[in-house]
């Protein structure tokens, strides 16, 4: 407990919050690193997960690959770029991006997949091209999973970015290996606190998010769904006469 | 007009689902196709639009061969309507309307001021407009539905089940609406249902498939009932039995009309 304390000391210590290497600083280096992972493996992985998502084609490739995407230790891929790629920023990069890439590709195509096929049918059938039943139709309902799955790999990227202090003086795993390196514990102890804080902070902006993209439309069936639901069970009358109810 | 020439479709599976089909649809009256779960009427319904495409044969939209035109402009000049109403639910009423007149270049200002006449004209009030349609019965879903279907002033009207899901008050209200409504409107209108009263009330021409996705008969109702083709279409819309197979009694000196049980179906004026 008294480490705790120490590590928390350490945080409060405002000598910690100025100059170069100060915890702003490395805040601020790891959100940079955490963004630009999620953006390059957005890019792939996005695209990718939404044509799966909409066309249903490919759907078993991409579990396995996602799935062995995840088997891989990133510490290991990590030193192996950094082996391959030398000291700097690339090989956290990599590691990240391959870290990041399955609950993407997942999201994405979950997201697309939970759209009811009715509703694409009927969007198709009026004469919608296929980019905009994506566009309009797929996404916007899809969006609050697509979202959930953004939302898992930030947190994977902002808790393992760490690691881009093993290859580079980079971002809040600085003050991590430092202390291990010069047994500074509550230096260590407080880098990861903050990591830890940094990551609920960032993943609680993303459960708002998440749930300011659910339609309207969408909402407002949840609170009509509690109202129209009938008083008895539905074994005990049969199929309640209520308009409206989902075939 | 719309011409179904030697039309066939086998999926993938190797599933039959129309066989050698020819109809033909004539302008400004309502074809019913109407048959079980599996006579392949949807298939049928949905080749007009190239929602699905036959493996063999035509189809001609007056005299055109559909084949030949992009699906999707082909379809933004066809009214569609479809089971539980197939609305957008992250899209308010008056969105839902006006989608396709806004994805065939219509002004926005123009879009929408239609879509509120529209809504008038399936007998919707206004003040719905802003609503979502999760918010709305299923009768007024379906209204919505076929607001939407109209809303390009197609030619053709392709409605698949579009009553199938709601209660039978408000499905007989809905049949009654569509009555009017094609009276004013005179569209060449296809329906689909497997219900054979639904069918002989709206079917200028009633066409009744059986399995395989066969036509055993295409006529009127009149006809239909007074020379079923075969004893599948007789069984099929039960001529011979229940409040179809009516004779004539005398009750005080007048001629009472009652059903195969003996019930009263009404009185012979003339």
């Amino acid at each position: 407990m008294n480490l705790f304390f120490d590590g928390i000391a350490w945080i409060l210590d405002p000598t910690n919050w100025t100059g170069p290497g100060s915890i702003p600083e490395r805040i601020g280096q790891h959100l940079v690193i955490s963004a630009v992972v999620l953006v390059i493996a957005s890019i792939i992985a996005l695209p990718v997960g939404g044509a799966v998502g909409h066309t249903g084609r490919g759907k078993d490739l991409s579990v396995m690959v996602s799935g062995g995407l995840r088997a891989l230790p990133t510490l290991g891929v990590l030193t192996l770029f950094a082996l391959w790629l030398g000291i700097g920023l690339q090989a956290p990069i990599i590691a990240l991006v391959i870290l990041a890439i399955p609950p993407l590709l997942a999201g994405a195509y979950a997201g697309l997949e939970s759209v009811d096929r009715r509703t694409i049918d009927a969007a198709r059938a009026m004469g919608m091209r296929e980019g905009q039943i994506v566009g309009r139709v797929e996404l916007p309902l899809g969006m609050p999973i697509v979202v959930g799955g953004i939302r898992s790999a930030t947190l994977q990227i902002i808790a393992t970015a760490t690691l881009a202090a093993y290859v580079a003086d980079f971002g809040l795993g600085r003050f991590i290996f430092a202390g291990l390196k010069t047994r500074d514990y509550a230096e260590m102890l407080g880098g990861s606190i903050l990591v830890i804080i940094l990551a609920l902070v960032v993943d609680g902006c993303f459960a708002i998010t998440q749930r300011l993209v659910v339609p309207a439309g969408v909402r407002a069936a949840m609170a009509t769904d509690l109202r129209s639901r009938p008083t008895r069970p539905r074994a005990a009358v049969g199929r309640p006469i209520t308009e409206g109810n989902p075939e | 007009m719309i011409e179904f020439r030697r039309v066939t479709k086998q999926f993938p599976d190797g599933t039959v689902a129309v066989e050698d089909v020819d109809i033909v649809m004539p302008p400004h009256k309502t074809t019913v196709l109407v048959g079980s779960s599996g006579s392949g009427k949807t298939t049928l319904l949905r080749m007009i639009n190239r929602m699905v495409d036959p493996t063999g044969g035509q189809v001609l939209i007056d005299g055109m061969d559909v084949a030949t035109q992009d699906p999707v402009q082909l379809r933004r000049g066809i009214g569609y309507v479809m089971q539980n109403s197939g609305l957008l639910p992250h899209r308010k009423v008056i969105d839902n309307v006006a989608t396709v007149p806004l994805l065939r270049g219509v002004g926005k200002r123009e879009a929408y001021a239609h879509a509120l006449e529209l809504l008038d004209t399936v007998g919707l009030d206004r003040s719905l407009a802003d609503r979502y349609p999760s918010q709305l019965s299923g009768g007024q879903q379906q209204r919505v539905g076929v607001a939407r279907g109209l809303a390009v002033d197609p030619n053709i009207l392709l409605m698949d089940e579009p009553f199938g899901a709601v209660d039978p008050i408000v499905r007989a209200e809905l049949q009654q609406e569509l009555l009017r409504l094609q009276g004013e409107l005179g569209k060449t209108v296809v329906f689909v249902t497997h219900d054979i009263d639904e069918a002989f009330l709206l079917g200028d021409q009633v066409v009744i498939m059986q399995q395989g996705g066969k036509i055993s008969q295409a006529a009127s109702p009149a006809e239909i009932l007074a020379h079923p083709a075969d004893d599948f279409v007789a069984d099929f819309v039960g001529a011979d039995r229940g409040k179809r197979a009516l004779h004539v009694t005398e009750v005080d000196g007048r001629n009472v009309v009652v059903d195969a049980d003996g019930r009263p179906a009404g009185v012979l004026t003339s």
